[in-house]
């Protein structure tokens, strides 16, 4: 049952990035250029999102096992390290690059453009380079 | 400031972003997980862990959508901007910069701020300033 709890939210999250314009690398761009011709379309995006999960995303933090009944797996850090301030940078940057973030790179990967093939390729060796780098430093 | 009402689309969007945060709310509330897509494929990426298979089938439903999409109407427009040079250095700065702080627009900008999580504001707040910073340079002062 949550494998397939988890492939429909997987499926309805990527038909919400779809209509969303999300999965529209020049939208994304649009938004991001504040100077230029601004389309604030993704400011709705991202506000429709939270406010459909606050209440769910509330009531969830307050129990310890999920309704199928697996533990609830929440994030425990609380420290604003720099590791979380110059990575969320250094993406912040590839992202103004191209217009395109985890999610939409996967929704669109299977749409035949080769543009995000190279993308998700170059991705993928990023966070390769992220775990090698890690258990080198672990050892 | 000048806004783009040719391209400003705020029914689509705002229905697409209750879509993820109900799929997002799906996934916390009945699998007890965040939705953070670069988390997701990390973890897959590194030995071990548990749930692979919910977190495989999570971004395969996410590889399907389009063509699920397809079957009902036509794909909406896609169009990049970039060249291969720069994809390849964005997917990296992605790729890099998502694992080092630990999450994306999802995990952070979706979940984490529903969570009311400070860490994620700030991660968030990081992601976008640099976003716009970032198409600042390049549009406005480099120009291209």
């Amino acid at each position: 049952m949550r494998k397939l709890t988890a492939f429909f939210a997987g499926l309805l999250f990527g038909i919400g990035l779809l209509l969303a314009g999300m999965a529209n690398p020049a939208k994304v761009l649009g938004f991001l250029d504040i100077a230029g011709l601004w389309d604030p379309s993704l400011a709705l995006v991202m506000g429709g999102a939270i406010v459909a999960a606050l209440i769910p995303f509330n009531w969830a933090q307050r129990q310890t096992e999920s309704l199928l009944g697996a533990p609830m797996q929440l994030p425990v850090k609380r420290e604003l390290d720099p590791r979380l301030i110059g990575g969320s940078l250094l993406f912040g940057i590839g992202w103004g690059i191209a217009g395109i973030c985890p999610g939409p790179a996967l929704a669109i990967l299977l749409t035949g453009h080769w543009q995000i093939i190279v993308f998700v390729l170059a991705m993928l060796a990023g966070m390769l380079l992220f775990t090698a780098l890690e258990s080198r430093g672990a050892h | 400031m000048t806004l783009d009402w040719l391209n400003f689309t705020p029914w689509s969007s705002l229905a697409g972003g209750v879509m993820i945060g109900l799929a997002a709310s799906i996934l916390l509330v009945a699998n007890g997980r965040i939705a953070g897509i670069s988390g997701l494929i990390g973890s897959l990426l590194q030995r071990g862990g548990d749930g692979r298979a919910e977190k495989a089938l999570f971004l395969l439903g996410l590889l399907l959508a389009p063509l699920l999409w397809g079957l009902f109407s036509a794909l909406p427009v896609i169009e990049f901007q970039t060249g291969t040079l720069g994809l390849i250095a964005a997917g990296l700065l992605v790729g890099i910069g998502t694992r080092y702080g630990s999450g994306c627009t999802s995990g952070h900008g979706v979940c984490g701020i529903s969570r009311l999580s400070p860490r994620s504001m700030v991660a968030t707040l990081c992601f976008m300033a640099s976003g716009f910073a970032t198409v600042f340079v390049i549009r406005h002062l480099l120009g291209a």
